[in-house]
């Protein structure tokens, strides 16, 4: 990806539902980008996990940043917080048949829900905070 | 922003409508109307989404403790008319194992009924 790749930036508050400003903003840049609808539903939908999960779990005060990044082939979403961090190897697949019938929480669904509605996701944390690197591809891989 | 925009009782059927993001609030605001009928001896309860485009996993998670409430009466929880990218996450999230989806309510009603 070169430095010219056009960049959309958002700086979201910590306030409840703020999560479906960036997803007006993934619309746009889909449609500039001539992304199926399908498409672009699986972004919106992978990126209010993504917010939901970084206004939550990272547990900071100040605002979490969205690159959207644009390039031919794909656009390439990162969301970036300043919290605590987290050890990306300690998160577990849930599963719903273990979470019924049992005082298991029923949350924690956003990693995986992410995962499978993107085509690539990538997690880089630390004590500094979280960015999260996300993409969708323009044309599917078969 | 979201809220229920109806609920009526059809044939045993209690038919909840909802409108906007299905995020906490609206779920909540789901699962308190359903337990009320619940309670009162519905057991069958239609969701009728064709008015919410968008859900969080949050508002998802209410929705599974509200299987988990049909399931300790041996109620049932359905769908109707889903947006596609709401059922496929319920399919990535193993909802639909626990539920019926339908095209439309008359559908549903048709089945359920």
């Amino acid at each position: 990806m070169s430095e010219a790749n056009p960049t959309v930036e958002l700086k979201l508050p910590i306030i409840e539902n703020m999560e479906l400003v960036a997803t007006q903003t993934s619309e746009v840049v889909s449609k500039h980008m001539d992304l199926s609808e399908e498409k672009t539903s699986e972004i919106s939908m992978a990126l209010i996990e993504a917010c939901i999960n970084a206004f939550e779990h990272s547990e900071t005060k100040s605002e979490i940043y969205i690159h959207f990044i644009i390039s031919d082939d794909r656009l390439t979403i990162k969301v970036i917080d300043k919290g605590k961090g987290f050890d990306t190897s300690n998160v577990k697949i849930p599963n719903i048949e273990k979470k019924l019938k049992s005082n298991e929480r029923k949350r924690g669904w956003g990693i995986l829900l992410i995962k499978e509605l993107m085509d690539s996701v990538d997690f880089e944390s630390s004590n500094d905070g979280t960015t999260l690197t996300m993409v969708k591809n323009k044309i599917n891989n078969e | 922003m979201s809220k229920i925009i109806g609920t009526e009782e059809k044939g045993g059927v209690v038919i909840i409508s909802t409108e906007g993001y299905l995020n906490k609030d609206l779920a909540l605001a789901v699962m308190e109307e359903a337990s009320k009928h619940i309670d009162n001896g519905t057991i069958n309860i239609l969701i009728n989404l064709s008015k919410s485009n968008i859900v969080n996993s949050i508002g998802a998670s209410i929705i599974i403790e509200l299987i988990e409430k049909l399931q300790e009466v041996n109620g049932s929880l359905s769908f109707c008319e889903l947006p596609s990218i709401i059922e496929k996450t319920f399919k990535i999230m193993g909802l639909t194992k626990y539920c019926d989806t339908f095209e439309n309510q008359e559908a549903a009603l048709e089945q359920l009924t």
